[in-house]
């Protein structure tokens, strides 16, 4: 039997500087990712409760901060999304569950390159650097909201925060592309050249083919989204006119000419689409992997759910022009686009499909994994389906830039991508840490998240439809959005609410850390390699032996079987592949 | 396969022969088809050219999207404001191509050296359980710096490309002046940095077979991939070549 | 657990379906040719979606508590890995159901933007800037005057606002005002213009909405079809005034709109 050295595994670490700060440990990785996220989320949750709070009460004096005026307004808007879609989404499910559980989740000791997983994680906090730090310079944070078009973005004088700030906020997007390029290399060499024997790809769990799809995306997506932030640093700085034609700001006639604005936002949304499938699709595969272990039932439709994910991905690179229905794009190029963005729409279906499939005719256990799993879907179902309003262009006309967009993505990125992370902290927890979470803290976290989000996201749809523009920092200027204030008010105090709520999160994850309940190897009785080793595992994954994988993934409820569930290294023979 | 033929043909069953096997990426067996307890380099190998596959796709994402950009931006008329009308502002950059060539034909044969210091390397390797045979000897030994060479060949592709910039800014040639100037600048310049990046890796390289004492099939690893990487280079450099003269 | 689950998923969805049955905050009167088309394919969308909406939710809350954990009460658990009969069936039926509403939508698409305006449609131009709208009227001779951003002075006036090169013949008698007047029942060919940063020309009433990009003339048309003023919104992120970069839009009868220009033009000579 071969030994755990076929990949460079090292000697576990001397020394707390490489055991716990530049560690090649992919599971210490995956956790300076996920707190660097749950740092990230509390900015970001703490931008958005300032945002909320000033539009409802615009003239309000807030501690520590002061009046917050209509341009801190929108570099509160600005960096909130530039923080959640980048620093939260896109890294810890990726880099953090993916990091932490790819490798033994397909058997293996380490990733394929361990120093690049060091030093992608320490690029990614070197980026979340660089983005604070736009908050403390002359001018501030930029205004140009997360999508930074141009000529806005573009011109120093544009607004407050334009100079410096918006250099800087470049200049960490561009920092985190080349952070993720690194991950995404290694999450895909890793899946393909890292299996141990036995574990086909059609063996593989869901999450990890989320992960690899989703590295795959980013391959793909981040060189382009870089290619663009060194454009918009040129015309910046250097006095190009890539995106820049003929315009004049606060009276100045600016040297400028001939760039297309619209070249910035093909290449922005090229790269922007596929990254909202890069923030959902591993909340996919938690999903799936949550639910099955939970309901005691495979997986509905393996393969279906793989195929899929395979779409999605390709599917989403042809889509980004419907994000620019309303931007002066040809017409004819808009009816393209539309038609196959609807076409995403059907592998998301299947999907639906095939969980509420996993449920039926299960036996489901109401652990709290399990409930932000149906959270997930129940959440997925909500934000998809404004997906079709906004897909057809004609119905884009009254509700692009409109709050009903704001609900649409706040819902499938904002809530039902977050239920994936929190699924999967609450179920990887006690292979993480040794411990158990606190259930019923678990179940009031659930209760008030799941309610209050729906409280701030769903009413989103109906202002929309009223016409209440996105990036607005009052309502008081415009005379047909006054009667729209009160259903606002109602948002804030969701907001308040259900923010404070995040604190249950916080308390039971640190107490469970230190104080929680021992945990047992596997204590959901769940079917996938992480639950066959060691709790937490040891440095190699699997304390000097490789497995040997016999069974598919899902294997609950066999019959004929001693337990209801078949681990996958369970000896052949077995019922089932 | 390399015209070079050693003095010793020897077959060492872990190491491929020559350019080594492409990737496998079927079934599960990645993971325990190594020797006895020993690091399987071939695997190794394998791995670290995938990674080099993957993270040029990534550059080659990047000058997609300059590609990309480039083209609309030459074909796309622009309102004018100043006369009303659409009009093209593409105007020709007079590149100083005599030096461009010069400087194409020292990446060419930087990667010719890189490519005798790579096989070299392969020999090495494939010949060091021979060598450690006592009382073996293998004839004489060429030991040129191939590596060496392509360190000062890819250092002088650098610094003609300095001088490329020297003679533009002394031409009033600016990176702002226009759109075709700005892409020029902005293609020479990232495949410069690329560049750099590549030499970095190969004096890192150069530092595994000298200072560190690594075993011989590790520094072959470094060495494969630096190369590798640094033909792409090369061709990429070909590609911007063709690209700017087809924009013209 | 299990009912809970149920409950409060029914809950949420009833309360929002009620919303959007009684919808209290909807889409404001149409007032334009092509609100009717819109509205029709909005319902329509809506009304399918919903059906989708309330079904899914329901079956998910109605699986998680019909099948949950009751220990040695509960069936085993039916032990399959899928039906491929059902994917293909479901694939099929949710594709023929997207893709054909979006064809449906297609053809109101087509008719809003593949065609140009009418010959006899009345020219206005729009300008966008940093935050304010400016429409101009070509007058009499039907013929917009040169404007150059070299002239651009927004606080001697509208018409420096826009850059008017007023040595220019045809400029002469253009007219340009902070609120677009138009008579009701005829086509205006809309040219959209921006100046600094790109800005959205957003009427809701009329179901309207355009980017104005600087470096492009878009060029859109509209019918109103209802007398009345309607407020225009700018809908593009703009900089720091964005939310105040509002303006108006007055429907007014044709003689009373001719009566309009006519007192404009009367107050440049």
């Amino acid at each position: 039997m071969a030994t755990s050295e076929v990949v460079h595994a090292h000697a576990a670490p001397q020394g707390f500087i490489r055991k716990y700060i530049f560690s090649l440990d992919h599971k210490v990785i995956g956790l300076q990712y996920f707190f660097l996220a749950l740092t990230a989320v509390w900015v970001g949750m703490i931008l958005s409760l300032l945002m909320r709070i000033h539009l409802i009460w615009p003239g309000a004096n807030i501690p520590l901060i002061g009046h917050i005026q209509p341009e801190t307004y929108l570099s509160l808007l600005t960096m909130h999304g530039t923080i959640m879609v980048f620093f939260v989404l896109t890294t810890a499910p990726q880099g953090g569950f993916g990091n932490y559980f790819l490798p033994i989740q397909i058997g293996a000791p380490d990733m394929a390159f361990p120093v690049l997983n060091m030093l992608s994680f320490w690029t990614t906090f070197v980026a979340f650097v660089v983005m604070l730090a736009a908050f403390f310079v002359t001018g501030g944070a930029p205004l140009h909201g997360w999508t930074g078009y141009p000529p806005l973005s573009a011109i120093q004088s544009s607004g407050p925060g334009e100079g410096l700030g918006a250099d800087l906020w470049i200049t960490s997007i561009a920092i985190f592309c080349a952070a993720s390029l690194m991950g995404a290399l290694n999450f895909i060499t890793t899946t393909l050249d890292l299996r141990a024997k036995g574990m086909t790809l059609f063996r593989m769990p869901l999450t990890v083919w989320s992960w690899f799809i989703t590295a795959i995306l980013g391959l793909l997506a981040f060189g382009v989204l870089l290619s663009a932030g060194i454009l918009l640093l040129m015309d910046r700085n250097l006095g190009t006119s890539f995106f820049l034609p003929t315009i004049v700001v606060n009276g100045q006639l600016m040297g400028h000419k001939g760039g297309s604005p619209l070249l910035w936002q093909h290449l922005f949304w090229f790269f922007g689409h596929p990254e909202v499938y890069i923030a959902i699709l591993p909340g996919m595969g938690v999903a799936s992997q949550v639910l099955s272990t939970f309901s005691r039932k495979p997986i509905f439709g393996y393969r279906a759910m793989v195929y899929a994910m395979l779409a999605i991905g390709f599917l989403g690179f042809m889509v980004w022009g419907h994000h620019m229905f309303m931007s002066g794009m040809s017409p004819y190029s808009a009816f393209a686009f539309s038609l196959l963005t609807m076409g995403i729409g059907v592998p998301s279906a299947i999907k639906t499909f095939n969980w509420l499939g996993t449920i039926h005719k299960g036996r489901v256990r109401f652990y709290t994994p399990m409930l932000f799993a149906v959270g997930f879907v129940s959440l997925f179902v909500s934000g998809g389906l404004s997906g079709p309003f906004l897909a057809q262009p004609t119905l884009d006309i009254p509700l692009h830039d409109t709050a009903f967009v704001v609900g649409h993505f706040h819902l499938i990125m904002g809530v039902a991508a977050i239920f994936g992370i929190f699924a999967a902290t609450y179920y990887w927890f006690p292979k993480m840490f040794g411990r158990m979470m606190n259930e019923n803290m678990g179940k009031i976290h659930f209760w008030f998240t799941f309610i209050g989000t729906y409280c701030i996201f769903m009413p989103m749809h109906y202002l929309g439809m009223a016409g209440q523009p996105r990036r607005y920092s009052q309502f008081t200027e415009v005379a047909y959005l006054h009667h729209l204030i009160p259903l606002n008010r109602f948002l804030t105090y969701a907001a308040i609410v259900t923010i404070s709520a995040q604190l249950v999160f916080v308390i039971n994850l640190f107490w469970s850390m230190f104080k929680g309940q021992k945990a047992t190897d596997n204590p959901w009785e769940a079917t996938t390699l992480e639950w066959t080793t060691a709790t937490p595992p040891p440095h190699d994954n699997f304390g000097g032996h490789t497995p040997v994988v016999n069974h598919g993934p899902y294997e609950y409820g066999v019959p004929g079987a001693a337990r209801d569930f078949v681990m996958q290294t369970d000896p052949a023979g077995s019922p089932a592949h | 396969m390399s015209t070079l033929a050693p003095k010793l043909a020897v077959k060492d069953p872990r190491i491929g022969e020559g350019g080594g096997t492409p990737p496998s990426f079927g079934g599960g067996g990645g993971g325990n088809s190594g020797g006895s307890g020993a690091f399987d380099y071939g695997e190794r190998l394998r791995r670290a050219r995938l990674g080099l596959v993957l993270g040029l796709t990534a550059v080659i994402m990047l000058f997609v999207g300059f590609t990309s950009a480039l083209l609309v931006r030459k074909g796309l008329p622009s309102f004018d404001a100043q006369t009303n009308t659409y009009s093209r502002d593409w105007v020709t950059v007079y590149l100083p191509w005599t030096l461009l060539v010069i400087n194409t034909a020292v990446l060419l044969i930087s990667s010719v050296t890189m490519e005798l210091a790579r096989r070299a390397i392969i020999r090495k390797a494939a010949l060091a359980p021979v060598k450690s045979i006592p009382g073996v000897s293998l004839g004489e030994e060429t030991n040129f710096p191939w590596l060496g060479s392509t360190v000062v060949l890819g250092l002088g592709f650098l610094v003609g490309q300095f001088l490329v910039y020297h003679i533009l800014q002394e031409r009033h040639i600016f990176v702002n002046r226009g759109p075709s100037s700005s892409f020029a600048y902005l293609l020479f310049g990232t495949h410069a940095v690329h560049l750099a990046g590549g030499v970095i890796a190969l004096m890192y390289a150069a530092c595994t077979s000298w200072l560190l004492h690594k075993p011989v099939e590790a520094q072959r690893i470094a060495i494969d991939v630096t190369a590798w990487y640094w033909h792409f280079m090369a061709l990429l450099w070909m590609y911007i070549m063709v690209l700017l003269v087809l924009v013209r | 657990m299990g009912l809970a689950l149920l409950a409060v998923i029914w809950l949420i969805t009833f309360v929002s379906t009620y919303f959007f049955i009684w919808h209290p905050w909807w889409l404001p009167a149409g007032v334009s040719a092509a609100a009717a088309a819109i509205d029709r394919q909005f319902n329509f969308t809506y009304i399918a979606m919903g059906i989708v909406f309330v079904a899914a939710q329901c079956a998910l809350g109605l699986f998680v508590w019909q099948y949950r954990d009751r220990g040695s009460a509960s069936k085993p658990v039916d032990y399959s890995h899928g039906n491929t009969t059902l994917e293909i069936a479901w694939t099929l039926l949710t594709a023929v159901l997207f893709v054909g509403l979006n064809l449906m939508g297609s053809q109101i698409w087509a008719a809003e933007r593949f065609e140009p305006a009418s010959a006899s449609a009345l020219p206005v131009e729009v300008t966008g800037m940093q935050f304010a709208w400016y429409f101009r009227y070509a007058g009499p001779d039907g013929k917009f005057g040169n404007t150059s951003p070299k002239l651009m002075d927004p606080s001697s006036g509208s018409e420096a606002a826009i850059g008017l090169d007023t040595g220019d013949p045809a400029a002469k008698d253009d007219v340009v005002t902070g609120t677009m007047f138009l008579p009701v029942n005829r086509q205006v060919d809309l040219t959209l213009r921006a100046v600094d940063v790109i800005h959205s020309l957003f009427i809701p009433n009329m179901r309207f909405k355009q980017d104005a990009v600087p470096g492009l003339a878009i060029h859109m048309h509209i019918t109103p079809t209802q007398i009345g003023d309607y407020e225009i919104a700018c809908a593009e992120l703009c900089g720091l005034g964005h939310y105040k970069m509002h303006g108006m839009v007055k429907v007014v009868s044709q003689e009373d709109f001719d009566k309009w220009l006519a007192a404009r033009e009367a107050e440049k000579q």
